[in-house]
């Protein structure tokens, strides 16, 4: 009873909505729940606020964003989406944060014609064999952050490193990346168990190997614990330890605090970018949400920007579907990474960054940028694109 | 030196899962209630501890108030809920503990936000000492093997030396006799549970300043948890204590030396590394099973 009033009252709402001025409708599926509910979060306060900026409009166009969790579970996401694609009749869908989610529903949504932003997950396939028209990367392809450490590495002269990351495809997709740029030689590589909670004993044996650097991918909570016990072991200060930002975002390196200090860091952004969108962003966001942003804010962000650029490019009519496909290619918006545009297979051809953890002067352990380690980085899987 | 280090690690994690697993079998083997939330208890007593030590700064400060929150909230779930229970089927307990943890992961979201808390090492506890030339080990380690020695003894003294560890064995046999011989059995089975809890909460205060403090962290220790009270034996103190030690130690010796003795028989690397991490994930299970194979009621059963 309550779902039937619940419906009729959303259903009045919509019409009135209707008319309004028919706002185009945006569905944004995403994790919200579970432990890694802060990156979907994030990624949706970014986009919102990007929309709050225009006050209800992006690109001069009235839109209405539908968000729903999808519990980091590829069948509720694709469940999430049919109901947006059928029933709210959405003709852009993004917002999904993890890749095995995004292989469930991206190819299924971008064959039915409609378009698919992605402002997070980056699987290897959508770059490559399995690339589509209607689908579009606005933050990078999975491997990048990790190809960037790798680099940076192997700029330093570092010649034996040790490797650790989850026994999972995006763990192994991370290492792959971080070996296709560093090309040294590999002092041990270890899987762990996806969640897992403590590295004692992956730590004793990866101090017996004596590398000279560590390089690890472990997003989210794993990250936290493989920090803090990595200091606790009092490994910091002699063996120096690299990953990309996914364990380094400002949430985590809240919870990390002093055990962070000091680790260098791959990423396309960072919150010290000095660029006048980000300087915009960062503030805007800041004294929104009362909260320092991460990447994934940034990236919810940039998201509605692109898709702001296109509706405006269509005058928010919809059923131009070539022109608006022709605009999102062209990324004609004011990125907070600054120079931004895509490559053949729609993901982005971008400068990438490490980043280095400091304290800064009222003791916040935040990020700052180190150097500029890729100039116009494009993906590894672009060739394999024919988009068809 | 490196097994030597190893070994002490397994102990480690031995110790936290005795913590969780003691206050689990006691409720099941006693009450006969199956308490899928026990850890949620762990993550109030984690987080209630993170808290009151960011505040106040002081780590013990932390651990006194995360005690007594963690036995006073395991007190009124007993109290609301699980005394609605006792005569229900198995099932119905799964259920209602299964939405609890749901619940409680949600009220510590709506309270804590969804931001990990940082919990630091008392500086006490800090660094490392050296046990053996080439053997450094962070002193917190090992003060959480300490801290398990010590509840292990005290719940023996308890057990065997008081008259409420004497009341508890008796409940545990017999109920009604209990209960007709004029011992408040309800009032009993309600401290028994804050017992419990409280030893999860303990537990998860030890474990705050090595792991992220976060919704949801109870789970990946429960099923340990369970692991282990059914290789000792439901029900059992001891066999908790046993259990737990040879999960911890068999769970980080294979991870740490199984991918090692891959690489000696396969040729390639790569091939080992996964296999040894496989392996290596499912080795307790393996252990479960075979114990399982001889001892079906687990290494110290309890006559019912």
């Amino acid at each position: 009873m309550k779902k039937i009033i619940l419906s009729i009252c959303l259903l009045l709402f919509s019409a009135s909505l209707a008319l309004a001025g028919d706002p185009v409708k945006i569905g944004m599926i995403t994790t919200l729940s579970t432990k890694a509910g802060y990156l979907g979060e994030d990624i949706r306060d970014g986009f919102k606020l990007a929309i709050a900026m225009e006050n209800g409009k992006l690109g001069g166009v009235p839109v209405e964003l539908l968000v729903d969790d999808d519990g980091r579970k590829p069948e509720k996401g694709r469940q999430i989406a049919e109901r947006f694609i059928k029933k709210e009749k959405a003709k852009i869908l993004t917002g999904i944060v993890f890749s095995n989610v995004a292989m469930a529903v991206v190819p299924k949504v971008v064959r039915q014609g409609f378009f698919y932003v992605s402002p997070n997950a980056g699987p290897s396939r959508l770059a490559g064999k399995g690339c589509d028209p209607n689908y579009f990367n606005v933050a990078w392809q999975n491997d990048n952050l990790s190809e960037v450490v790798g680099r940076y590495v192997r700029n330093k002269g570092f010649k034996n490193v040790y490797l650790l990351a989850p026994n999972y495809p995006a763990g192994k997709d991370a290492l792959a990346g971080f070996k296709r740029f560093y090309q040294g030689k590999v002092a041990g590589e270890v899987y762990t168990t996806l969640g897992q909670s403590d590295y004692a004993a992956e730590l004793a044996t990866l101090r017996a190997a004596k590398p000279d650097a560590v390089f690890f991918f472990l997003p989210g909570g794993m990250g936290i614990n493989f920090l803090k016990q990595y200091a606790q072991a009092g490994l910091k200060d002699s063996i120096p330890v690299f990953g990309p930002a996914f364990s380094f975002d400002e949430r985590i390196l809240k919870a990390v605090g002093d055990a962070a200090v000091g680790v260098v860091n791959g990423s396309q952004w960072s919150v010290d970018l000095d660029i006048p969108a980000n300087k915009k962003f960062v503030e805007a966001f800041t004294k929104t949400y009362n909260r320092t942003p991460t990447l994934y804010a940034s990236q919810g962000y940039d998201d509605a920007l692109l898709i702001a650029s296109a509706l405006k490019a269509v005058s928010g009519d919809m059923s131009k579907t070539d022109e608006f496909r022709a605009a999102l290619a062209k990324a004609d918006f004011a990125s907070v990474r600054g120079k931004f545009r895509f490559g053949a297979n729609h993901h982005p051809i971008q400068d990438i960054y490490v980043r280095k953890v400091i304290k800064d002067e009222q003791g916040k352990v935040t990020n700052r940028i180190l150097e500029k380690v890729f100039t116009d980085h494009h993906d590894a899987y672009s060739s394999e694109c024919t988009m068809k | 030196m490196l097994v030597l280090e190893q070994i002490l690690n397994g102990l480690q994690l031995g110790v936290m899962l005795f913590l969780m697993s003691a206050g689990l079998t006691l409720v099941f083997g006693i009450m006969r209630v199956i308490n899928l939330a026990h850890g949620s208890f762990y993550m109030i007593g984690a987080y209630v501890a993170a808290t009151v030590a960011m505040k106040s700064g002081s780590f013990m400060l932390g651990l006194l108030a995360a005690l007594p929150a963690a036995a006073l909230v395991g007190m009124a779930v007993e109290l609301l809920i699980l005394r609605r229970l006792y005569h229900r089927d198995h099932l119905d307990q799964v259920l209602a503990t299964f939405g609890l943890i749901f619940f409680f992961n949600e009220l510590i979201r709506m309270i804590w936000g969804r931001q990990p808390l940082f919990m630091d090492v008392p500086p006490w506890l800090a660094g490392s000492v050296q046990l053996l030339p080439g053997i450094h080990y962070p002193v917190y380690r090992l003060a959480i093997i300490l801290v398990g020695i010590l509840v292990a003894l005290f719940l023996y003294l308890l057990f065997s030396r008081t008259r409420l560890g004497m009341r508890i064995r008796a409940g545990a046999t017999n109920r009604e006799m209990v209960g007709a011989l004029g011992v408040n059995i309800r009032l009993l089975y309600t401290l028994i549970f804050g017992l419990g809890t409280l030893l999860a909460g303990l537990a998860g205060v030890m474990a705050g300043p090595i792991l992220a403090v976060e919704a949801g962290m109870g789970e990946s220790i429960l099923i340990l948890t369970f692991v282990v009270i059914v290789i000792g034996g439901i029900g059992s103190v001891r066999g908790a204590l046993v259990g737990a030690i040879l999960v911890g130690l068999v769970d980080t010796l294979a991870r740490s030396f199984l991918p090692d003795l891959f690489r000696l028989v396969l040729e390639s690397s790569s091939a080992a590394d996964r296999m040894g991490a496989a392996l290596a994930s499912m080795s307790v299970y393996i252990f479960m099973a075979l114990i399982l194979s001889f001892k079906p009621a687990g290494l110290f059963p309890v006559n019912q």
